[in-house]
């Protein structure tokens, strides 16, 4: 089931990028899906960790969430480069991550890397090592507030 | 309608434009590597991504555009890759980030204790 739509959102990908509908380059087109996912399969990819395609439905409501923090972290680190005085105070911290998952664990410390201002300089485990511009970034972080939406994020299925 | 589509666009654009210079300001006034990591993140989020709406209305609806936000996203999921990878690679080349507060203290740390230069 997971090959097929993988397949199916490979060859939509396809279809989109090249833009020609006749019946000679759809048909290249649906081998071309099929053989990757032949690929896939060959490797031991095409697993829930390389597709995770239970979270596309939650990514609807994640990523409105997500683009706010960074629009809203962005800004503040904006501000401390244009001020005068440099106002940093550069810290590094460790934080837990709640995800059960590889893929949850994966979106919580890239949705840190992302937001400006913090980044995941390390993984051991379950520990993510995080390096921020400013201590309040590290303590938000420490508070746990973006750890418990990747969580629902995760768990929403 | 154009005309309003129009200027929308080109606000869009000098937003993003303002903000990809914001980044680029930031990488040279921040002292050490870690921090002007942080300064190219403004470039790589809010610069990018205003510059990208600018330019799908621009485009208007169509393919062009749904390349266009397949760009994006391609951006949002490497950038933070890339990010992390130049930071591991710091670390662990001994690199020591200017700290004001450390508060690793409490936990065991993983591979950061590297070789001094």
């Amino acid at each position: 089931m997971r090959h097929i739509a993988v397949a199916a959102i490979l060859f939509f990908f396809w279809l989109a990028l090249s833009g020609h509908y006749t019946p000679f380059l759809l048909t290249a087109g649906v081998l071309s899906a099929a053989l990757c996912v032949l690929a896939m399969i060959r490797a031991r990819v095409a697993d829930a960790e390389a597709a995770p395609l239970e979270l596309l439905w939650a990514a609807v409501t994640y990523f409105p969430w997500l683009i706010r923090e960074i629009v809203k972290s962005a800004w503040s680190v904006t501000k401390i480069i244009l001020h005068p005085n440099l106002p940093i105070s550069p810290t590094m911290t460790v934080v837990h991550a709640s995800q059960k998952t590889s893929p949850g664990v994966a979106t919580y410390a890239n949705s840190i890397t992302l937001t400006p201002g913090t980044i995941t300089v390390g993984v051991s485990g379950k520990e993510l090592i995080i390096h921020a511009l400013v201590t309040e970034g590290a303590v938000d972080l420490e508070e746990g507030g973006m750890d418990r939406r990747v969580s629902r994020f995760e768990g929403a299925k | 309608m154009t005309q309003v589509i129009e200027i929308a666009s080109w606000v869009l654009i000098l937003l993003g434009s303002f903000f990809t210079i914001v980044g680029a300001v930031g990488l040279v006034r921040m002292p050490d590597v870690f921090t002007r990591m942080h300064a190219a993140s403004v470039t790589d989020t809010l610069g990018i991504g205003f510059l990208f709406l600018g330019l799908c209305l621009q485009a208007g609806i169509g393919l062009v555009t749904l390349k266009l936000v397949f760009l994006l996203a391609l951006f949002f999921f490497t950038g933070p890759v890339v990010t992390h990878a130049l930071a591991q690679a710091c670390l662990h080349e001994g690199l020591k980030p200017m700290l004001a507060e450390d508060r690793r203290n409490a936990r065991p740390e993983a591979s950061d204790d590297g070789r001094q230069p």
